[in-house]
């Protein structure tokens, strides 16, 4: 029974950084199924969400305000602001004007961006990483309290709920709204697109925005549940996030969502029954495998190579 | 109406860049003690937040007439009316200075600084790796962006060939690039088939996995703690430093009866870097108009045409690949040999990211403008100290600027004309 | 020399290509036409290794090759152009000829470093054979021009001496004549002829204009919407009905 609950809880670890990273991985998987090219800086967009959301939270501390419910959602609309208005900066600065480019140009664009928004905020705010107050604390916990028990913290709740709203919202939008159809038909060909008198570069813009803020909502949700933000932080988050758009299928949103959930559940078990140091080689690893093996994903599309 | 419109952007992007810079910039977590506290940042900070709204502002409002007028500017190049030299006289012009500058080169440590020599030695180590990226790059098309990983191997295998059987510098340098190469060959074959962009991330994956597990490997590699003890080279099997540590080897200023200087080892290490990093250059160059210099163009310029006419796209990509990493082992073991210490943070992904903004920068494909931008990219946050902390940050904006005005970069290359014979 | 029997190739649920049967001998043009959106150029994915086949066979001189790779079915003397014109844009004109030399030339390392007399040798004589069909089509004056700065015409010429340089048996030619003017197209169709008459080679040719097919075509296969239509010669071709009811129907 204890092995049990030591794998629940595992799993239940896996589950809650999946969703987070399924949230970041909507951003490369929209971005790349509408100009096929990988927004390298979206982890730091990411971070910047999570930087924002606690100047936000430490601001209303100072001032003495202590409402749960307004400390967030005062900390979450700053952050989504911050972020998406960075993910438009971003994009119509770095990539629209080498789109349509050799292929190396807008990704080494997007490394450059990467790299300047990583020393943007070291410079800013400092290289030591800083405090995230556990604003969500406490949670349910079952099994033998003389041996091992699994918990489910508020916090890990909170996630998934987060992220259930936050995709289907998208979905709803995607499906429903008239941008969520033009971006559908500019990710199936973006010239045609173009001359049936859908403006394109709001669209690609809008893409950016949206995956901007669900990068800015899984910030405030790890920076909370991590405890802690530094300028590097988006790096790597962003690579897992890649690997999970990767993962389930680059283009495909529910492909996001799975592959998320698969990277994160592995990425815990490694760290439950290995070791946590080697939680980077089995992701990176994963991706390396995914792309050999089955470069399209799980649930994306097969490519046919145009000649 | 059009005015109206303009008036509107021009707003709403000033707005974005005070919405993206304020909170950021204008607002600092500080720790104090457990807690963290806010402080607002001085005066000019401020100032320059809004500054920069306003400029953004008049820059959008006033775009098109920026550009109209930016076209209208003379070209502000001197050369570009002079009529372009000879075949001929160019190539003499470009072979003398390029011996002046290496006669420079070789001289010129005997006149200079322990510090400035050494830094000089620094910035070989990068003019070889970054034409080593340069093959890979710039040449063939590949976004690799795990390369240090490479040049890890090449330091790692000296510092552990040393320690482990007393391989000296020499024996390790061989090894070394050659296991590099091994590496690269090893890694290369499975992924080379993927797609441009798929490429990039898999290779920084790779190089991501060799640091974590140089970091946690402690038995073999110590871990964070890196290896120590590394020797320097030897001349011949004299050793440069004042007493010899090698039994049988003689001391350098002992055989030719000069007092001690610790210069010499300095400068003996540079003139190394400097003979290898020509090395690089010149094989390099001499492949590039070789058949397989061709083939990586071809395939970074349209690879379906270049498998239609018979090209292994595979084998090609393989061996730039190769040997992109066997001259990063190359540099690797001399970088280990200047340090005397090596740690897994010496390899990190923002050291792969500085060698290709190297190659962007010079003009990715251009052997002499890679080599003037490793000298710049290394020496100006040296020569300007107090904005070395900004270094990375000009670096990210360096290479956006260049991909958006000018991706052929600061020295494009320029292709060399083949004389024909007209048959008969 | 060329037998293609009963060719398919089905994308996810779409079949592009429809048991589509061609043979074509030693010095003959074979010509492929048919309505846009027929599978003439997926017919030539599948022969020249590009797209491995959902069915059928492809026998070159005898050997199988479907699902072959790309460049080894080039290297047995297959070689194609493309529908748009794909140079090395940013090389010369010269370098273009001789990147498709590579398999005539020492390609070893060593060789080419340290410059063995094998090396020179063959680097001389790949430089000759670019200079002949430089000649030959017109561009040797250009020879020195990046190749993504020619005129259309002369990037259309200088894709078909980069086949030629190969020593290529078979040439799959895939609108060669699009985007020419009539005058362009005359030389085009001497220099096609040419190469059949002069350089003993067979040729596949995919083409709209209707008047450079009919003459200088020896056979000419018709597929619609993935189907063989009808194959014959320009004559029988030309007067058969079901061909000029779907070209009427078309346009």
């Amino acid at each position: 029974m204890p092995d049990f609950l030591y794998f629940l809880q595992q799993l239940i670890n896996g589950l809650a950084i999946g969703s987070a990273y399924a949230l970041i991985a909507i951003g490369y998987t929209m971005v790349y199924g509408i100009i096929g090219m990988i927004n390298f800086a979206h982890g730091e967009i990411y971070m910047i969400g999570a930087y924002t959301a606690l100047i936000a939270i430490t601001g209303l501390a100072t001032l003495g305000i202590a409402w749960l419910p307004l400390i967030l959602v005062v900390a979450l609309v700053c952050a989504v602001l911050v972020s998406s208005s960075m993910g438009w900066a971003v994009e119509r600065v770095a990539y629209r004007p080498v789109r349509g480019r050799h292929r190396l140009i807008p990704l080494i664009s997007a490394i450059g961006m990467s790299i300047f928004l990583q020393n943007y905020v070291h410079l800013a705010q400092g290289s030591r990483n800083v405090g995230f107050p556990a604003l969500i604390q406490g949670g349910f916990q079952f099994g033998d309290p003389d041996s091992f028990q699994t918990s489910i913290s508020y916090m890990q709740i909170t996630i998934f709920v987060a992220t259930l709203v936050c995709m289907s919202a998208l979905t709803l939008f995607i499906s429903h709204s008239r941008i969520g159809r033009a971006c559908r038909a500019v990710s199936q060909d973006l010239g045609m697109a173009n001359l049936l008198g859908i403006e394109t570069n709001r669209i690609i813009s809008a893409t950016f925005v949206i995956g901007a803020s669900l990068a800015a909502v899984a910030g405030l949700l790890l920076g909370m549940y991590y405890g802690s933000v530094d300028p590097l932080f988006g790096f790597i988050a962003g690579l897992k996030a890649f690997t999970a758009a990767v993962l389930g299928g680059i283009g495909s949103i529910p492909g996001a969502m799975l592959g998320g959930l698969i990277l994160g559940v592995s990425e815990s078990m490694t760290s439950g029954y290995l070791s946590g140091e080697y939680k980077d080689v089995v992701s990176f690893g994963l991706l390396i495998l995914i792309l050999l093996f089955k470069p399209t994903g799980l649930l994306g599309k097969p490519e046919v190579e145009k000649i | 109406m059009m005015a109206a419109q303009n008036v509107k952007h021009a707003l709403f992007c000033a707005i974005i860049t005070l919405v993206i810079s304020y909170p950021i910039l204008g607002l600092k977590l500080e720790a104090a003690g457990i807690r963290v506290v806010l402080t607002g940042a001085d005066a000019s900070t401020l100032v320059a937040i809004v500054a920069a709204a306003v400029a953004v502002f008049v820059f959008q409002l006033f775009r098109d007439t920026i550009f109209k007028g930016l076209g209208r500017l003379p070209s502000f190049s001197p050369l570009a009316n002079r009529e372009p030299m000879s075949q001929e006289k160019r190539a003499r012009v470009e072979s003398i200075a390029l011996i002046l500058l290496l006669m420079a080169a070789l001289t010129w440590p005997f006149f200079a600084s322990r510090g400035s020599v050494d830094l000089a030695t620094l910035v070989l180590i990068y003019v070889m790796l970054a034409l080593g990226l340069n093959v890979v790059v710039g040449l063939a098309g590949l976004l690799d962006l795990g390369y240090v990983a490479f040049y890890a191997v090449g330091a790692y295998t000296f510092a552990l060939l040393h320690q482990y059987f007393d391989f000296t510098f020499w024996q390790a340098l061989f090894v070394g690039s050659g296991l590099a190469a091994f590496t690269g060959m090893l890694l290369g074959f499975p992924v080379l088939r993927l797609r441009g962009d798929y490429l990039a991330i898999v290779t920084l994956g790779f190089g991501e996995i060799i640091r974590i597990l140089l970091n946690n490997w402690t038995q073999l590699t110590g871990g964070p703690n890196g290896i120590g003890g590394i020797p320097d080279p030897t001349l011949f099997g004299m050793e440069f430093g004042r007493r010899v540590k090698e039994e049988g080897n003689i001391s350098f200023h002992e055989f030719f009866n000069i007092p001690y200087d610790s210069n010499h080892k300095i400068i003996f290490l540079y003139l190394i870097a400097l003979v290898l990093a020509t090395f690089t250059a010149l094989v390099i160059r001499r492949f590039m108009k070789m058949p397989v210099g061709r083939a990586w163009e071809a395939l970074r310029e349209d690879e379906i045409a270049a498998r239609s006419l018979g090209l292994n796209r595979t084998s090609i990509k393989l061996s730039a690949f190769t040997i992109g990493a066997f001259f990063a082992g190359f540099a690797g073991t001399v970088f280990a040999s200047k340090q005397g210490f090596i740690s897994p943070e010496s390899f990190v992904f923002l050291e792969s990211a500085i060698i290709l903004a190297i190659v962007v920068l010079g003009g990715m494909g251009s052997q002499l403008g890679v080599i003037l931008a490793a000298i710049a990219v290394t020496i100006l946050p040296e020569l300007a100290r107090e904005f070395s902390e900004y270094r990375m940050l000009i670096f990210g904006a360096a290479m956006v600027t260049m991909m958006v005005w000018r991706p052929q970069g600061l020295m494009p290359v320029r292709r060399i004309p083949i004389k024909l014979k007209k048959a008969e | 020399m060329l037998e293609v029997r009963n060719l398919s190739m089905r994308f996810g649920g779409l079949l592009a290509v429809d048991q589509v049967s061609l043979d074509v001998q030693e010095q003959e043009i074979v010509s492929i036409i048919g309505p846009n959106g027929a599978g003439k150029t997926t017919v030539f994915n599948c022969m020249s290794g590009f797209y491995k086949p959902s069915g059928g066979q492809i026998i070159f001189d005898g050997k199988e090759i479907q699902g072959k790779s790309d460049h080894k079915i080039s290297l047995m003397g297959m070689v194609r152009t493309f529908q748009h014109v794909r140079l090395f844009t940013k090389m010369t004109v010269v370098e273009n000829l001789l990147v498709a030399q590579h398999r005539h030339l020492n390609t070893n390392f060593m060789a080419g470093l340290l410059k063995t007399p094998d090396y020179r040798e063959r680097e001389r004589k790949a430089l000759d054979r670019a200079a002949y069909w430089l000649e030959r089509v017109g561009l040797m004056d250009l020879a020195n021009r990046e190749a993504g700065n020619l005129a259309y015409g002369q990037q259309r010429r200088l894709e078909i001496a980069r086949c030629m340089v190969t020593e290529p048996r078979l040439l799959m030619l895939d609108e060669p004549a699009a985007g020419l003017n009539p005058a362009e197209t005359r030389e085009l169709n001497q220099l096609i002829n040419s190469l059949k008459e002069d350089y003993n080679v067979s040729v596949v040719l995919i083409e709209h204009d209707m008047s450079l097919v009919m003459e200088i075509s020896d056979r000419i296969t018709v597929i619609n919407q993935g189907r063989p239509l009808a194959a014959g010669t320009p004559d029988e071709v030309r007067n058969n009905d079901d061909v000029i009811k779907a070209y009427l129907g078309e346009t």
